[in-house]
C-alpha cells in the first residue's frame, strides 16, 4: 500500500464509506469499516468519519455494528453533537428482543464518555437491571459506575444504590461482582461498598459457584469486613482453607492476603496460613510464565523476611534456570542470600559460583555482590571463592571483588588479613572507577598490612593526568593522606606531588579544594591530621542492619497481592489517616499503648499540629545503608533515659503506633546498643539512630542519644520527630517501672 | 442466604467528599480495575489498543514503549509507573500485551489476565504471532470486549465467549494436508505415523463454516519441563520436574471425557510407595472444572472440556527423579604448550533405547577472547560454533537416540591463556526436547469421550519433556 498522509487516508476513507455501491456490498463495507479502526488503532484521527460511521451503525450485522460502536465509545467525547445522532439507534437496540444485541447497546451507549449523557442513559440502565437476560443485568450494573463518572459531583441516587444492594442476590454470579464493583465506585467517598455481616456471609456462602477471577475479586472486597468475634474469625477462615491451595495463583495469593489481614492479632494462624500456601506460592515461582514467576518471586521474598526459615529446605528451586532472563535471575539470587542456612551454605554458594563467569557483566558482578553479603555471616568460605575470582584478571569481576572487599572489611573486621593479602596486585586489571575507589579505600585505610600499597599509590598518582573521574581523584586523596599517616617514609614524596599536582593544575573545584584542604591540614600537625582523617577502621555495629530482626508479617500484609511487591513505585503518598485506616488491629497490649501515646500528644496546646509523620514507603535494608551512609547527621540530641527500653518488641510495636518504622535493633543486652529507625514526615524522609553506648567513660551520663539524617532537610520535621520519639521512650519507661 | 431486609447499607459517613484527592480515593478501590490494555510490536507498532476506563490518553502507550526500552537489563521490566499509571505486560509470541491500572491492583490476576488473554487469542486466531494478531484485530477486539467491561474481568471461559464472538478467524496459514506429513509435536521431526501433527493444534478453534466440516478432534498433551543441576562430580544437585496436562479440544459438543492416569500413580512424598517402580508426583492440582470422585480410587479424572486450549491438571517432583537423568557429561580441560585450550566432552544419552531427543544444543562457556575454534565431531550432521559474544561453544546435535554416546574435541586459541582462565569454563547448560518420553513415567491408560462421538472424532495422546534448564557444572 503507498503511503498515505493522515488527510488523504481520511479522505479516501470517506469517500469510500459514502460510496452507495460500496455500502450495498456488505463484505466491502465492512472492510472499509475495519481499515477505519486499524488507522485508529495506529494513532491517525480519523474522527472525521464520525458522521459515516453513525450511518454505519444502522445494520443488522452485529459485527459491523461492534466495529463502530467501537468507534464511537473511541470519538464520542470529540464530536459530541454528531454522537447524539447515534443514540436514537443505540436505544433502539436497547429494546431489541435479542438479548446480546440489547446488552451491547447499552454498553457501547454507556461507554460514551461525554457530559450530558446521563440523561440518555438513566432510563436504559434502570431498565437493563430488571432485564431477565443475566448478560444485559451485567452490563446495566456496571452502567450505573458509569454514569456516576460521568457527572462526578451530582449527587448519589439513594435508589440505584438500593437497587444495587439488592442485586447482591441476584442468582448469576458475574452479576453479583459486578455490583459490589459499582458500589465500591459509586460511593467511593463514602469509604466504599459496605460488607457487613449478612452481605460477608452471602459472599462466602456464594464463592464456590464463582470463576476464578470473581473469587479472587470476591476475597478483595472480604479485606474490608471485620468479623465480630474469635468464632466468626475462624468460621470464615476454615471455609476459605481450601483456596489456599488453588491452583490458580490470584485466587491463592488472594486468600493468602485475606488469611495474613484477618488473623492479623493471631500470628500462629498466620505463620500456618503461610505453610499451607508455600507449595502454590513455590508453584508460581516455576511457572511457565516467566511474569508469573517474577510474581511469585516477589512474593517469596516478602515472606522471607519474616520466615527466613520457611523457604530454606527448597532453596534448589531458586537456582537460576539457563535461559531465564536477567530480572528474574536476579530476584532469584536476592532470595538466594535470605536463605542461607548452615545446611546448605555451601551448595548455594558453589552455585552462585557459577554465576560470577556469567557472559552478562551485571548479572556476574551482582553474584559476586551477593557472595558478598553471604560473607557478612560465612566469611571463610567466601573469601576463599572471592579470592580466586580475582585470578581470572577481568575487569569487571575483578572490580566487583574489590568493591565486595571494602564492605566486608567495613563490617566484619576479621577478614581484614585476608582481603589485605587477596587485594596485592589486582590493580592492574581495575578500569572503572566504583572498583578504584573500593581498592584506594582500602589502600588508605589497611596499607599497613599492604605492602605493595605505597607502589600502586604511586602508578595512581603518576597516571592522575589520564585519569578522568574526580571522585576517583578525591578518594586518591584521601587515601594518600591516610598512608602517609601510617608509613610517612615511603609516601611523603609522592604526596608532595599529588598536592602539588591538585592544587596547581586541577581544573575541577571539589578536588583542587580537597587538595588543599589536605595541605593546610598537614600544615596543622600530623596529630591534628590524624584526628581527621583516621576514624575507626570498621563499624561491626553496621552488622545489626544485616542480621536484622525479622519484619513482622503485619507490617507487609497489607500489600500481600499487590503491585508494590513488584516494584510499583508508590504514586500517592499515602497521608497518615489512610494508612492509619490500612493498618490491621494490633495486640491489646499495642493498644493500650497506643491510647497512652495518642494520650500524652493531645495534651500540648492548642492549634500545634500533629506530628505529621507517616510510614510511606517501606525503606529496604540496601536503600537505608546508602542513604545512612550518603547523609550526615543534621541533628544529635541526648534524649536523657538511661538503657534501652525493657523490651524491644514493644518499642518497635509503639514505634509502629506512631509511624515511625523500626529497621533494625541490637538486642537487649549488648553494649552498645543500637537501633536504626525511619519514617515519612512532611515531605521528608528522616533516619535515626538510637545509641545507648556506656562504654565510653566519662559520657556515661548522657544516656542514649539519637542521631538524625534527613533527606531532604527540614528542621521542623526534626523537632517533631524528636518530641514524638520522647513520649514513646516516656510512656514505655513508665510502663516499665 | 440473607433475606431482603437483611442485605442493608451500613452506616454512611458524609462530609467527607472533596477533601480527599481524587486519585488518592481511585488507588484505595478495592478490586482489580484494569485502564487500558494495548497489544504492541517489538518496534512499537499499535496493533490493539482498547481504553476501558478513559482515565488516560492514547499517548500512555508511548509512555509504555519508552520507558520498556529503555530499562536496562537488571531492572525487571513486569511492572512499570508512569504518573500515577501502572503498567503490567507480560511477553509471548514476539509481542508486549499490556494492561495499565491506576489502583494497587492483585498482580497475579492481572498477568493471569494476560496470559489467558494470549492463550484465548491463540485458540480463536490460531498461532500467537504478530501476522494473526495484525490479520484478526477486529476478532480480539470483539473478546476484548466481552471479556471486560469498565476494567473488569466478566469472563475469560471459551465456552461462554463463543457465543458472543461474530467475527471468524482468519487464519494466517491455511490448513493444507501438507502440514500432516511428518513434523511432530513443537516441531518435533518424527517419522511416526501415529504421532498428530503439529500444526494440527495450532488451527483456530472455530473452524470456518463450511470448510471441512469441522474437525473433530481432541488433544491430550503430557508436557513435563526438566530442571536440572549435575555436580561436576555427577551428583545430582537439583532435579525437578513441572508437568502438566494439557488439553486441546476442537470438538463442538463433548459433555463428559475421563481420562485414565496409571493405576499405580502415587501422590506426596509420604505415601507408601507401591512396589518398587510406582510412578510418583509430589504435588498436583486441578483445574476448576475437574471431578475428582474417581481419582482416589482409579485414578481418572473427568472433565467437560470446553473449547481450545486448557490446562486440567498440574504436577511437580522435587529432587527425587524416578529414572537416571537423560543426559551425563564428562569433560576435560587441558590447555596445551601454546595458548591453547582444549577441551574433552562426551556426552551420553541414557534415555531408553527406542527414544531419542531431538534438538539438542549444548552451550559451553569459554575463556574470554577466546578465538578459532577447531573442532571434532562424530557424525556431519552435528554442528558447533564459536561464539565470542556469549563467551560460549555451542554444540548442536538434531538427533541423539537413547542409549547411545558422541565424543567431541574443540580446540580454542585463547590470548593470554593462564591456568586460572580455565575457571571460566563454567557450567555447560543444555536445552533439548524428549518426545513421547515423560521423566516421572506418567501415562495415560484411556481416554474416553462420552457421549460417543460420532464416527470422524479424533484422538490424540502426546508426550513431550522439555528442558526447562539442564546445567552440568564442569
Amino acid at each position: 500500500m503507498p503511503y498515505l498522509s493522515t488527510e488523504e487516508t481520511v479522505k479516501e476513507l470517506k469517500r469510500a464509506l459514502s460510496n452507495p455501491n460500496i455500502q450495498s456490498d456488505r463484505l466491502r463495507y465492512r472492510n472499509y469499516i475495519m481499515r477505519v479502526i486499524r488507522s485508529m488503532t495506529q494513532g491517525l484521527d480519523v474522527s472525521a468519519l464520525f458522521m459515516d460511521m453513525v450511518k454505519a451503525s444502522a445494520t443488522v450485522d452485529i459485527v459491523q455494528k461492534k466495529l463502530v460502536y467501537l468507534y464511537m465509545c473511541t470519538y464520542a467525547s470529540l464530536k459530541p453533537d454528531l454522537a447524539l445522532l447515534a443514540i436514537n439507534t443505540l436505544r433502539k437496540d436497547c429494546a431489541d428482543p435479542n438479548p446480546m444485541v440489547r446488552g451491547l447497546a447499552l454498553r457501547n451507549m454507556c461507554n460514551f464518555r461525554m457530559p450530558g449523557m446521563t440523561e440518555y442513559i438513566h432510563q436504559p440502565i434502570l431498565t437493563g437491571l430488571k432485564d431477565k437476560a443475566s448478560y444485559v443485568r451485567r452490563v446495566a450494573v456496571l452502567g450505573c459506575a458509569k454514569m456516576q463518572s460521568l457527572q462526578p459531583n451530582a449527587e448519589i441516587d439513594a435508589t440505584i444504590v438500593n437497587e444495587l444492594y439488592g442485586l447482591l442476590r441476584d442468582p448469576d454470579p458475574v452479576v453479583m461482582v459486578n455490583c459490589l464493583r459499582a458500589l465500591e465506585e459509586i460511593l467511593k467517598h463514602e469509604g466504599g461498598v459496605v460488607i457487613n455481616k449478612p452481605i460477608a456471609h452471602h459472599l462466602l456462602n456464594r464463592l464456590k459457584e464463582l470463576d476464578s477471577w470473581a473469587q479472587g475479586e470476591v476475597l478483595t472486597f472480604l479485606l474490608r469486613y471485620k468479623p465480630r468475634g474469635e468464632d466468626e474469625l475462624f468460621d470464615m477462615l476454615s471455609l476459605l482453607d481450601g483456596l489456599l491451595h488453588s491452583s490458580h495463583a490470584p485466587v491463592m495469593a488472594a486468600t493468602l492476603r485475606l488469611f495474613l489481614q484477618l488473623a492479623a492479632p493471631h500470628p500462629a494462624v498466620q505463620a500456618d496460613a503461610l505453610e499451607q500456601a508455600r507449595g502454590p506460592l513455590l508453584a508460581t515461582c516455576g511457572s511457565q510464565s516467566r511474569e508469573l514467576r517474577f510474581a511469585g518471586l516477589c512474593h517469596v521474598q516478602q515472606v522471607l523476611r519474616s520466615q527466613p526459615a520457611q523457604f530454606g529446605v527448597h532453596y534448589k528451586r531458586f537456582f537460576c534456570g539457563y535461559s531465564e532472563p536477567a530480572y528474574i535471575k536476579f530476584r532469584k539470587m536476592e532470595i538466594l542470600v535470605e536463605l542461607v542456612n548452615d545446611e546448605n551454605v555451601g551448595l548455594v554458594l558453589e552455585e552462585l559460583r557459577g554465576y560470577c563467569t556469567d557472559v552478562s557483566p551485571e548479572l556476574a558482578q551482582a553474584a559476586i555482590a551477593a557472595i558478598g553479603r553471604i560473607g557478612r555471616t560465612y566469611s571463610e568460605k567466601c573469601l576463599d571463592i572471592l579470592t580466586g575470582l580475582l585470578g581470572l584478571k577481568q575487569e569487571h569481576i575483578t572490580s566487583a571483588v574489590v568493591q565486595t572487599f571494602r564492605d566486608l572489611v567495613w563490617l566484619c573486621p576479621q577478614s581484614t588479613a585476608t582481603v589485605c593479602q587477596a587485594v596485592e596486585g589486582c590493580e592492574e586489571s581495575l578500569q572503572d572507577s566504583e572498583g578504584k575507589q573500593a581498592l584506594l579505600w582500602l589502600l588508605g585505610m589497611h596499607g599497613g598490612q599492604i605492602s605493595n600499597a605505597p607502589y600502586v599509590l604511586e602508578s595512581h598518582i603518576d597516571g592522575l593526568k589520564t585519569e578522568m573521574s574526580s571522585v576517583v581523584k578525591l578518594e586518591l586523596l584521601t587515601a594518600a593522606v591516610r598512608l602517609f599517616l601510617l608509613r610517612p617514609a615511603e609516601t611523603q614524596d609522592m604526596l608532595g606531588r599529588l598536592l602539588h599536582y591538585c592544587i596547581e593544575e586541577e581544573s575541577d573545584m571539589n578536588v583542587h579544594d580537597r587538595a588543599l584542604f589536605c595541605y593546610r591540614l598537614l600544615e596543622c600537625g600530623l596529630e591534628e591530621t590524624r584526628r581527621v582523617f583516621q576514624g575507626p577502621k570498621s563499624d561491626p555495629c553496621m552488622g545489626v542492619l544485616t542480621g536484622c530482626p525479622q519484619e513482622p508479617i503485619n507490617s507487609w500484609a497489607s500489600k500481600f497481592n499487590t503491585l508494590w511487591l513488584l516494584g510499583a513505585s508508590e504514586v500517592v503518598p499515602a497521608s497518615s489517616d489512610t494508612a492509619a485506616s490500612d493498618q490491621p488491629a494490633h495486640s491489646s497490649q499495642g493498644d493500650a499503648l497506643a491510647e497512652a501515646v495518642d494520650e500524652q500528644l493531645s495534651i500540648p496546646e492548642e492549634g500545634q499540629q500533629s506530628p505529621d509523620l507517616s510510614l510511606g514507603a517501606p525503606l529496604s535494608h540496601e536503600a537505608f545503608e546508602r542513604h545512612w551512609l550518603e547523609l550526615c547527621v543534621t541533628h544529635r540530641e541526648a534524649l536523657g533515659f538511661q538503657g534501652p527500653p525493657s523490651a524491644s518488641e514493644s518499642l518497635q510495636a509503639a514505634l509502629q503506633l506512631v509511624k515511625i518504622q523500626t529497621l533494625a535493633f541490637s538486642r537487649e543486652s549488648t553494649t552498645p546498643w543500637k537501633a536504626y529507625l525511619y519514617t515519612h514526615g512532611s515531605g521528608t524522609l528522616i533516619l535515626a539512630e538510637l545509641l545507648q553506648d556506656e562504654s565510653e567513660a566519662g559520657n556515661s551520663s548522657t544516656g542514649l542519644v539519637v542521631s538524625l539524617k534527613q533527606l531532604p532537610e527540614n528542621k521542623m520535621a526534626i523537632q517533631e520527630f524528636v518530641s514524638v520519639l520522647r513520649t514513646v521512650l516516656q510512656t514505655l519507661t513508665k510502663d516499665g517501672s | 442466604m440473607p433475606r431482603g431486609g437483611e442485605v442493608q447499607r451500613g452506616g454512611v459517613q458524609t462530609g467527607v467528599r472533596g477533601m480527599a484527592q481524587e486519585s488518592e480515593i481511585c488507588a484505595k478501590i478495592k478490586g482489580t480495575m484494569i485502564s487500558q490494555v494495548f497489544i504492541l510490536t517489538s518496534k512499537g507498532d499499535h496493533l490493539i489498543f482498547k481504553d476501558f476506563r478513559g482515565e488516560a490518553g492514547v499517548d500512555a502507550i508511548n509512555a509504555f514503549y519508552e520507558s520498556v526500552t529503555a530499562l536496562s537489563g537488571d531492572q525487571p521490566p513486569v511492572v512499570m509507573t508512569h504518573k500515577d499509571m501502572h503498567f503490567i505486560h507480560v511477553r509471548q509470541g514476539g509481542l508486549y500485551w499490556v494492561a495499565s491500572t491506576k489502583t494497587s491492583a492483585s498482580p497475579f490476576t492481572i498477568i493471569e489476565f494476560l496470559n489467558r488473554l494470549t492463550a484465548l487469542t491463540k485458540d480463536y486466531c490460531g498461532t500467537l504471532c504478530e501476522k494473526s494478531v495484525r490479520a484478526n484485530f477486529a476478532l480480539i477486539y470483539e473478546l476484548l470486549d466481552e471479556m471486560v467491561d469498565y476494567g473488569y474481568i466478566q469472563t475469560t471461559s471459551t465456552d461462554i465467549l463463543k457465543n458472543f464472538i461474530q467475527t471468524e478467524a482468519e487464519s494466517s496459514k491455511p490448513f493444507s494436508l501438507f502440514d500432516l506429513s511428518n513434523v511432530g509435536l513443537f516441531g518435533a521431526d518424527t517419522q511416526q505415523s501415529k504421532v498428530a501433527p503439529s500444526a494440527a493444534a495450532t488451527r483456530p478453534i472455530m473452524a470456518n463454516r463450511g470448510e471441512q466440516g469441522g474437525k473433530n478432534e481432541i488433544f491430550v498433551d503430557v508436557i513435563e519441563r526438566l530442571a536440572m543441576v549435575i555436580g561436576s562430580n555427577g551428583i545430582i544437585m537439583k532435579a525437578d520436574i513441572e508437568g502438566e496436562i494439557r488439553v486441546k479440544c476442537y470438538l463442538p459438543n463433548c459433555s463428559e471425557m475421563r481420562i485414565g492416569l496409571n493405576e499405580g500413580l502415587s501422590i506426596g512424598k509420604s505415601q507408601l510407595r507401591g512396589y518398587g517402580s510406582a510412578v510418583r508426583v509430589d504435588e498436583c492440582s486441578f483445574h476448576q472444572a475437574v471431578k475428582l470422585d474417581e481419582f482416589d480410587t482409579y485414578r481418572i479424572i473427568k472433565v467437560c472440556p470446553s473449547q481450545g486450549e486448557q490446562v486440567i491438571m498440574q504436577y511437580q517432583v522435587c529432587d527425587d527423579l524416578p529414572c537416571p537423568p537423560p543426559f551425563r557429561l564428562f569433560t576435560s580441560v587441558e590447555r596445551d604448550s601454546g595458548n591453547r585450550l582444549l577441551l574433552y566432552l562426551k556426552l551420553r544419552c541414557d534415555l531408553p533405547p527406542k527414544s531419542a531427543a531431538i534438538n539438542v544444543s549444548i552451550s559451553v562457556p569459554v575463556p574470554k577472547g577466546a578465538i578459532s575454534l577447531s573442532q571434532e565431531l562424530s557424525s556431519p550432521d552435528q554442528r558447533a560454533e564459536l561464539q565470542p559474544k556469549n563467551k560460549a561453544v555451542l554444540w548442536e546435535i538434531p538427533r541423539f537416540p537413547g542409549g547411545s554416546q558422541l565424543l567431541a574435541l574443540f580446540k580454542m586459541e585463547v590470548p593470554g591463556l593462564s591456568s586460572a582462565s580455565l575457571l571460566e569454563v563454567g557450567p555447560v547448560g543444555m536445552c533439548f526436547e524428549l518426545p513421547k518420553h515423560t521423566c516421572t513415567g506418567l501415562q495415560i491408560r484411556f481416554l474416553r469421550l462420552t457421549p460417543t462421538q460420532p464416527g470422524s472424532s479424533q484422538r490424540w495422546v502426546r508426550y513431550v519433556t522439555h528442558s526447562d534448564s539442564y546445567t552440568i557444572r564442569v
